[in-house]
């Protein structure tokens, strides 16, 4: 697969099979199923950041007419255990748990404490307010190096560092040290001609879907339940409600809806179980949705990080050495992304000396959850930038110094493995050669340029594809489709069969019609579930090939299939006609019945992806606004099925790296309070803060799966923050290591250097 | 406090139905008349996703109360596309690959909708400053640009 190849349906942009009813307001999203008899849930929020719950009364609120249940974390038969939660995001399922419904402690604000389920959103809102909590507030700390201190108070009195040697005898906040090594780093330093330490901050920061998280559950008297849900992996959200609710799993039915957007954040439950116990409780079918303030409060954000960078690089650009120290905020409960940052940081370069160590923190935020490359836009935004003003110092272009260091294929990953193909290299040269980069960078602007890099994984996918009785086909797979990855399977399954792409349709099937699938995540849907697609037709072609075989009195492996037909192989002797897969399927009750196809698999092979982008910035040194003047991402996507959709994921992603590379931040008061709980205070961008974002899509197919594809989600996201920042240095003279370049941070940053 | 008895016309067809007083537009639209299409993003106003046009002008539905609407005329997405198929714009979003996980797209529509009726040539920058009020977290907005440019250019033609 190292050659270009000439597809027929791959790398066309038709419009996609659920489209119409997403533009039509027809689609049906986690708050929009309307069940006979449907009452309303709400969840009861702790206002502390830190305390004890004493005692939890719900019989005031149960007296209320109209309501129908409530409950606390007192009502939860299950998940208590040390189990490790599956999926993209770390922790425990006893953490879980205790992050659905708080149980004797509340280590957040926001976090939930009870919940209610009444006639109406309104009623519900009501009863809320006649619940009665008693706390012991206890005190809290916010900063990640705050909470390392040893006179820190403590979120988990059990929690003894892991990863560390020899083993602390005391506790701490800190939950684990991840290190790689590789080399010694002060010799490295020592033979560098230049070497640079610096300080970098970035901020907390949400996914910010658009839709809130949102469900409807209705559960039976025989124990059985059907979960309509907002969710990147319905398989797992099945599992978690199984576990914390102690019900049969064969009995549960989970059914994906759309989804208004995750980008991780919809990985892991929040209401579900909650909605479930609530129609337990009151026989009736309950819908929840979160208000935007609650998703904001209580799901998960990403880790801010507190680190240091520092690198060693000769004359001639050569990295001699680089060391890495990053404390991630994991909020109430362990699990911040620190593995992936640590093994992602040094992944673009060959440096013969490393160290990275990533702290995984305690402090009383929310619990952090999968976003986007999680871990990675934290580290990286450490590494590009001082890698950027290392290149400044030796006067070297930001392209060649990454040139000079880049990863190729048998290069040894920082994490361990050699690389097979990949396209750093490709996608720098392409920079190089892009028009924009040759264009001068505009008066009193700045440029800047930065790499990413993501994994990519591969994990279990399952597909059915079903040809219909005049050769129409059906794909049905358990994937949610997020981001328009139906039409990539349907083009997959056109380009394997070798007929139109009009003539399938894909279908996301619930939790009892289809075989297990992991979470839409991880870069890993056209991959893998692509993968289980392709060999799913693959398993409908060698039975065609049979059938035709027997139709024709020949042997099977006389029959070839060609452009979407059974054929004679070339030198066998039959006078027939070849047989189309709609004369196969109207053949097929003389042939052996229905055909259908079917793949189950752990794909093996994920491809890594890597991106450069580049961006001119215009900073007002008066207001401290940074206008974004331009902006190209250029990204390896292995083999683009629908390039519209592949360069939406660039584009997404980039949006919500400038986000948080200028505006986004949590801020929260001394007690823990989010200030900023709404799209008013925490501001996205919105259209007219950006510029068109240039795509260039870089091909080098990976080998590993048959059309090429890599992956593309997650890598978006993570180049854009030391871009921007590196352009906001070259457009101001001033570096400013710490997120977001917010306004008043940087009339504050060209104050001080203006003194200076 | 009792139910108020409201009658709007909604999509050109007349709706009766009974409000709280305290319900936004858009709980009633979802919630009491099981209109769905119309999408809540943040309830105070500050993504778009519940735009819906009340009298001719651009409203978020969240912020509007049901019973303001008695004796008015709404338009919501569920009416935009009619007896000859979809509206040029919902066309165009499809072709522009405009939308990916589309809870936005309603609001979008609405408002695109409704720049074009007041304004059938807009600059880039006047789209994009129009369109400020409606949040997309998916797209980076700039396909959601040419999709409103080229329907312009059609709806021109």
């Amino acid at each position: 697969m190292a050659e270009a190849v000439d597809y027929k349906y791959i790398g066309t942009r038709p419009v996609r099979p659920d489209g119409v009813d997403k533009v039509t307001g027809r689609a049906q999203y986690g708050a929009d199923p309307i069940l006979p008899g449907m009452i309303h849930g709400r969840i009861l929020r702790s206002p502390h950041a830190h305390a004890m719950i004493k005692s939890v009364n719900l019989s005031r609120a149960l007296e209320l007419p109209g309501v129908h249940a409530a409950l606390s974390g007192a009502d939860f038969p299950g998940g208590i255990g040390d189990e490790a939660i599956g999926g993209e995001s770390g922790g425990t399922m006893s953490d879980l748990a205790k992050n659905v419904m708080a149980r004797d402690k509340v280590v957040y604000h926001g976090q939930a404490v009870a919940a209610v389920a009444a006639q109406t959103p309104q009623l519900a809102l009501q009863a809320l307010k006649l619940i009665e909590v008693e706390y012991e507030v206890l005190p809290v700390v916010l900063d990640v190096r705050a909470a390392m201190q040893e006179s820190a108070p403590l979120l988990d009195p059990t929690c003894i560092t892991k990863g560390v040697k020899p083993e602390p005898e005391k506790p701490s906040n800190v939950v684990s040290v991840t290190t790689f090594n590789r080399g010694d780093v002060d010799e490295g330093f020592e033979q560098a001609d230049l070497v640079l330490e610096r300080e970098y901050i970035v901020p907390m920061a949400h996914q910010g879907y658009i839709e809130p998280h949102g469900c409807v559950a209705q559960a039976n008297e025989g124990g059985a339940a059907t979960v309509w849900c907002s969710t990147q992996g319905h398989f797992e959200f099945r599992a978690a409600t199984s576990k914390l609710l102690g019900m049969n799993m064969a009995d549960l039915k989970f059914i994906a809806t759309e989804i208004g957007g995750g980008f991780g954040g919809k990985t892991v439950v929040y209401l579900e179980p909650v909605a479930l116990l609530l129609s337990q409780k009151s026989g009736k079918p309950v819908k929840m949705q979160m208000s935007r303030e609650e998703v904001f409060r209580a799901t998960g954000p990403t880790s801010g990080t507190y680190g240091t960078a520092k690198i060693g690089v000769k004359k001639d650009g050569t990295i001699t050495a680089a060391k890495i120290w990053m404390a991630f905020e994991a909020g109430g409960f362990a699990g911040a992304p620190t593995g992936p940052a640590a093994m992602a940081v040094f992944s673009p370069y060959t440096i013969e000396n490393f160290k990275v160590e990533t702290l995984d923190v305690l402090v009383n935020k929310p619990k952090v959850a999968a976003y986007r490359a999680p871990g990675a836009p934290q580290s990286m935004h450490a590494f590009e930038s001082i890698l950027d003003e290392a290149a400044d110092e030796l006067g070297i272009d930001p392209i060649d110094i990454r040139l000079t260091n880049a990863a190729s294929e048998g290069t040894t990953a920082p994490y361990g493995p050699k690389f097979p193909t990949i396209g750093f290299v490709e996608c720098l040269e392409a920079a190089k050669n892009h028009p924009s980069y040759k264009a001068p960078v505009p008066e009193g602007a700045g440029r800047g340029l930065a790499a990413g890099f993501w994994f990519n994984v591969g994990m279990q996918s399952s597909a059915e594809v079903h040809v219909a009785e005049n050769g129409t086909v059906t794909v049905v797979e358990g994937s949610p489709d997020i981001g328009g990855s139906r039409a990539s399977m349907c083009l997959m399954a056109a380009e394997t069969l070798g007929v139109e792409y009009e003539s399938i349709r894909a279908v996301v099937g619930d939790t009892q019609s289809t075989g297990f699938s992991n979470v839409t995540g991880g870069s890993r849907t056209t991959f893998a579930t692509g993968m289980a697609v392709v060999q799913a037709c693959e398993d409908i072609i060698t039975q065609c090939k049979s059938r035709a075989a027997a139709t024709w009195g020949v042997d099977d492996d006389q029959v070839e299939w060609e452009d979407g037909h059974c054929v004679p192989k070339p030198g066998v002797n039959a006078e027939v006609k070849p047989l189309s897969l709609a004369d196969m399927a109207a053949a097929a009750a003389k042939t052996g019945g229905p055909i259908s196809g079917r793949a189950s698999l752990n794909a093996q092979g994920a491809g890594a992806s890597f991106s450069v982008n580049f961006t001119d910035v215009a900073v007002d040194p008066d207001t401290g606004h940074v206008e974004v003047l331009n902006f190209t991402a250029i990204q390896d996507a292995g083999k683009a099925i629908h390039p519209a959709y592949v360069e939406g994921q660039m584009q997404g992603g980039a949006a919500q790296g400038i986000g948080w590379a200028l505006n986004e931040e949590y801020i929260f008061n001394d007690d823990g309070v989010m200030q900023n709980a709404g799209f008013l205070d925490y501001r996205i961008p919105v259209a007219s803060d950006l510029p068109m974002i240039d795509c260039e899509i870089v091909e080098v197919p990976n080998p590993s799966h048959p059309y090429g594809v890599r992956g593309v989600g997650e890598t978006p996201i993570i180049a854009p923050l030391a871009a921007i920042g590196n352009a906001v240095a070259h457009a101001t003279g001033v570096r400013i290591n710490e997120l977001p370049l917010s306004p008043p941070r940087i009339v504050a940053a060209l104050d001080a250097a203006h003194k200076a | 406090m009792s139910k108020v008895h409201v009658a709007t016309q909604i999509n050109g067809e007349v709706h009766e139905f009974l409000c709280e007083p305290e319900e936004t537009l858009l709980q009633t639209l979802r919630d009491t008349l099981g209109m769905t299409g119309t999408k809540e993003g943040c309830g105070t106003g500050d993504c778009g996703a519940c735009s819906v046009m009340l009298d001719g002008a651009l409203v978020c539905s969240c912020l509007v109360l049901g019973v303001e609407t008695s004796g008015k005329e709404i338009e919501t997405i569920e009416g935009v596309a009619g007896e000859d198929g979809l509206h040029v714009l919902q066309q165009k979003f499809l072709e522009h690959a405009a939308l990916q996980c589309g809870v936005c797209t309603p609001g979008f529509i609405i408002a695109a909708k409704a720049l074009l009726e007041k304004n059938p040539d807009p600059t880039e920058t006047e789209i994009r400053y129009w369109l400020a009020g409606n949040l997309c977290r998916c797209t980076g907005y700039d396909k959601i640009i040419r999709a409103v440019q080229d329907a312009a250019v059609t709806l021109r033609a």
